[in-house]
């Protein structure tokens, strides 16, 4: 299983060092033509703005989106904001995803944390909670119909939801030690989650 | 989906979300600023985040005094003017600047030679911020000691305000070419390397491991074009801060693009090439080997 992360700008190397020890091929995207050949596809966190000029620049908008339609697509915070169809201040880009969101929702840096999230379709028998770290993160604030939320904070803010094989994260699972979500993207890859 | 809240208090200020910031920064360009205006030209270019300063480095150097923090007015009018990343300096071992910046709640603070250093024998103890720190370093024992201080991000001293690269090249090939050497080590000799550079045993055999610095390291001092940009991501540099080398050229908005563009395609000669085309002139510069020793800013804080 071939997996990419578009490796425009952000934190590329973090998401293939863990792909890499689940043993999948993974590969840094940097060009339209390399999404030819992989079965899913990562967008990592960064600043959107950033990436979404070098979307634009690149005529990535219409091919991604081709893309998104038949394979895995996973955007971590800003990658979030880069797939939600609605976002609240700014222009949406990708649109792949039917949920609005709301950027630097926390706060500052400063106001940047760490919750632990319950995550019920990744937990394992001893039910771990997964260690959610947040960076100027974005949070859900809609989502339509067929869109499943994965996770919430303690005070009920969604922060991770799923649309048939599209994902996504507020958080970084990059940061921590804890392949779970990875293991999981790599389910959806492999169409083993309706 | 079946969701089962967790009832734990959130825990903000931790190493990782700290040194997580640098690393969504990675593979992008940090522009100085000087007001809102500049701010936003940055940002539409681009930018990851800005540095808020009261003047760049080539006037700092052209304008000689003491250089400071800046009024927290102007620091402020730029956080409201653009939604990226603000950082800004404060001067090496000046932790009540440091205490302002984090009270004004800038994302990230640039202790920084290019400012008149506070201490001459102590940096800021940067374990007691809640905001992050990135610091200049020009060998392995200097980016280290910052680290073990506590700062999230490190960045090559080069020479700011001279449009020079050379002295930033030498700072990145001198971390690398000691990091390579690390391998090499006995762990006696290990030890005994963590000792001369005044740092952790603990923190060298993790720099050796991953064969790379700990935290996010980019290039600065220096850099004025595309071309510069390209080649410091070439020497393995997480991402570059572009100082004066933007609004001291003849047209920022389009210098300050094509080096976002360079630092996304550095591997990619055709496209550096197209990106290189017809900026006008850069900012003039200064061959840093004409300075004299005070004149080196990167000499500032070890």
């Amino acid at each position: 299983m071939r997996i990419g992360v578009l490796a425009l700008q952000g934190g590329v190397r973090e998401h293939l060092a863990h792909l890499r020890r689940l043993a999948i091929d993974a590969r840094e995207v940097r060009t339209v033509s390399e999404l030819e050949g992989l079965q899913g596809l990562i967008v990592p966190g960064g600043e959107s703005t950033a990436i979404g000029r070098l979307l634009t620049a690149g005529d990535w908008v219409e091919p991604l989106r081709a893309f998104a339609r038949d394979h895995a697509v996973w955007g971590t915070c800003a990658g979030m904001i880069l797939m939600a169809r609605e976002v609240s201040g700014g222009r949406p880009l990708l649109a792949l995803l039917d949920i609005a969101v709301e950027r630097n929702a926390f706060g500052r840096q400063i106001e940047s944390f760490e919750e632990p999230l319950s995550v019920a379709e990744i937990e394992d028998g001893l039910e771990a909670p997964f260690p959610g770290v947040f960076i100027r993160a974005p949070r859900i604030t809609a989502v339509g119909e067929g869109v499943h939320i994965l996770a919430r904070l303690a005070d009920g803010t969604p922060v991770a939801a799923r649309q048939g094989r599209l994902l996504t994260t507020a958080f970084h699972p990059e940061l921590t030690p804890d392949l779970r979500f990875h293991a999981f993207f790599a389910d959806l890859v492999r169409r083993r989650r309706p | 989906m079946e969701t089962r809240p967790v009832r734990t208090p959130k825990r903000s200020g931790s190493f990782t979300v700290k040194a997580g910031l640098a690393r969504m920064l990675q593979g992008g360009v940090i522009l100085d600023v000087v007001s809102t205006e500049q701010a936003r030209i940055a940002e539409e270019a681009g930018a990851v985040a800005v540095m808020a300063l009261e003047r760049v480095p080539a006037d700092i150097r052209a304008q000689g005094g003491v250089a400071r923090m800046a009024d927290p007015r102007r620091i402020r009018e730029i956080m409201e003017a653009v939604s990226i990343p603000v950082m800004a300096k404060c001067r090496i071992g000046h932790f009540a600047e440091a205490q302002i910046l984090e009270a004004i709640g800038v994302d990230y603070v640039d202790e920084s030679e290019v400012l008149t250093p506070a201490d001459e024998s102590r940096h800021v103890d940067k374990h007691a911020f809640g905001v992050p720190f990135v610091c200049g370093c020009r060998d392995l024992g200097e980016a280290l000691r910052r680290i073990a201080e506590g700062a999230a991000m490190i960045r090559t001293k080069g020479e700011a305000g001279t449009g020079d690269i050379v002295e930033a090249v030498r700072h990145a090939r001198t971390v690398i070419e000691e990091i390579r050497a690390l391998e090499a080590l006995s762990e006696a000799e290990l030890e005994a390397t963590a000792a001369q550079m005044r740092v952790p045993p603990e923190l060298v055999r993790q720099t050796r491991e991953l064969g790379r610095l700990p935290v996010v390291n980019f290039a600065a001092g220096g850099i004025a074009t595309p071309a510069d940009a390209a080649l410091m991501m070439q020497l393995g540099l997480d991402g570059v801060f572009v100082g004066s080398g933007i609004f001291k050229s003849a047209d920022p908005a389009r210098r300050a693009q094509a080096i976002v563009l360079a630092v996304a395609h550095f591997n990619d000669p055709r496209r550096l090439a197209e990106v290189s085309t017809g900026l006008g002139e850069a900012m003039s510069g200064v061959s840093a080997g004409s300075l004299g020793p005070a004149e080196r800013l990167a000499a500032r804080g070890r």
